[in-house]
């Protein structure tokens, strides 16, 4: 206990302290700056976009790895894995060999607010997919056999029955996924260009504050963040509480 | 019909995301010749990095694979006031941006800071090693926990509680039936923890100060390469580095795997 309360608590409670060490006002003037709130608002706007579309490709790349075989699985299942452990400024350098300037498609989106949505979708990828796939493999086939026998298209056997049992493992994906990409800075910071206004996201714009010696304003932006992986993790932990109390498998 | 599309759609969504990406980096890393790749991972200033970034993982992985089993046993066999609060702030640095980490310690031990004067005193936190250290440690804390609590949950109490009968001492209990029990699980955790302390960059970024040839790990490294000294090359032939540590853990993860039944 004593170690966590040095390693993680003490610098989160200097940090709040710091936030306010000059007044309400000040904290308030400071999280108000338009910079950072434009900064925000695209850190929240794409880490919405990214969850969405971890949602459909976490789901179906899940799908493929527990319900179709093909050779080469085992090796796209273990690939999974890659965003967790390559470190973040290579995810973000390896994008942008490809996707940026000179790259060899012709596609530069070096400095633009979809290559910071590339760098966030290959972070967080492994999330949804990693939540779905072990409730997948444990979902009983019988329901959607009987399904099939009376006659239900497969779209609808997946909507009515597939669906509603992954809802909650697709859910818990995604919030962690969201909760990831509104604090990713290394796979974003040289993708992004950091242009105020315009691809400048919250994790980066705390750290130009911290390189401009304005503490205040990076610590004031940074209990926002906080805020919200706070609110995500309580939002998960609750939804799991309700899910074993309203669950009788 | 629709199994070629969903197929088609997954293994394109992956292709293009992420193995073009990182085989691309392979290729460009030695598209000038190897030599030249070799010449800029074996300078001094990136073998420096090189053994820093491994002097960190040496140090908090151990402290964090003790302090995550024993947080585990805590919050699966113990029963205490605050034990929903434990499990949060366990979890918190999953769902926390690393730069508000690295702002955290730099607030608490830099000027003015509750800490700050620690420096006066001779002990240099920020912008040195013990900083560095912090950060990684915070980063990396939920790893082996997360693996390990699951695990005991499912083996139950049964074994550890007919050993107490049988009059085994607590150690020797943890050391004989709980150890082996969870060591598949530890063992995940840890290459879990290691890939996240190789990897940090955000926390490290802002305690370290970056001081070239001091406090600059590898991950820092490859991005002054790229963005301030404009050597592309060379960020990307340490960028390969990582990579295959990156690729290496994640066949040790396989190894690792808790099997299914």
């Amino acid at each position: 206990m004593g170690y966590l309360s040095i390693v993680v608590l003490l610098p989160l409670a200097a940090l709040v302290w710091a936030s306010r060490a000059g007044g309400l006002d000040e904290f308030w003037s400071q999280a108000t700056q338009p910079e950072a709130i434009a900064a925000l608002k695209l850190t929240l706007g794409l880490a919405a976009v990214c969850a969405l579309i971890n949602a459909f490709f976490g789901t179906t790349i899940a799908w493929v790895l527990v319900r179709d075989r093909f050779p080469g699985r085992g090796f796209v299942d273990a690939v999974i894995d890659l965003p967790f452990a390559l470190p973040t400024i290579v995810a973000g350098l390896t994008l942008l060999a490809l996707y940026g300037p000179g790259g060899p498609f012709g596609i530069d989106v070096a400095f633009t607010r979809i290559g910071t949505l590339f760098a966030l979708l290959f972070v967080t990828l492994p999330f949804v997919v990693r939540a779905v796939q072990p409730v997948l493999l444990e979902l009983d086939q019988e329901m959607e056999e009987a399904a099939a026998s009376l006659g239900a298209r497969s779209f609808a056997i997946f909507r009515r029955i597939v669906f509603p049992n992954l809802l909650p493992a697709i859910l818990s994906g995604v919030a962690l996924a969201f909760a990831r990409a509104i604090g990713e800075f290394g796979a974003v910071v040289l993708i992004s260009g950091n242009l105020p206004f315009k691809t400048e996201v919250s994790s980066v714009y705390i750290f130009q504050q911290v390189e401009s010696d304005n503490g205040t304003g990076a610590a004031a932006v940074s209990v926002l963040l906080l805020l919200i992986s706070l609110a995500v993790l309580v939002g998960i932990g609750a939804f799991r509480r309700w899910r074993t109390r309203h669950d009788h498998v | 019909m629709s199994k070629w599309l969903l197929r088609f759609t997954a293994l394109g969504y992956l292709t293009a995301l992420l193995l073009v990406p990182v085989g691309f980096v392979f290729y460009r890393a030695f598209s000038d010749g190897f030599m030249h790749a070799w010449d800029a991972v074996s300078s001094g200033r990136a073998v420096h990095a090189l053994e820093l970034t491994l002097l960190l993982t040496a140090i908090t992985v151990p402290v964090n694979t003790i302090v995550g089993i024993i947080l585990a046993l805590a919050l699966v066999r113990g029963r205490f006031p605050g034990r929903g609060l434990l499990n949060a702030v366990v979890d918190l640095p999953l769902a926390l941006s690393p730069v508000v980490v690295g702002l955290a310690l730099y607030l608490l031990y830099g000027r003015g800071g509750w800490l700050g004067g620690l420096a006066e005193h001779g002990i240099r936190v920020l912008f040195a090693v013990p900083g560095m250290v912090l950060a990684t440690m915070f980063v990396s804390l939920p790893f082996v926990v997360r693996e390990v609590v699951p695990v005991l949950r499912e083996i139950g109490t049964d074994q550890e509680q007919a050993a107490e009968t049988l009059g085994a001492a607590p150690f020797q209990v943890f050391r004989r039936i709980t150890l082996p029990a969870i060591r598949w699980a530890v063992a995940y955790g840890v290459v879990l923890t290691t890939a996240r302390c190789i990897g940090e960059f955000g926390a490290v970024s802002i305690v370290s100060g970056r001081i070239e040839g001091k406090t600059e790990t590898l991950p820092i490294y490859v991005q002054s390469q790229y963005a301030f000294d404009f050597n592309t090359s060379g960020a990307y032939a340490a960028s390969v580095v990582l990579a295959l540590i990156a690729i290496t853990t994640v066949v040790l993860l396989r190894v690792f795997q808790p099997k299914e039944h």
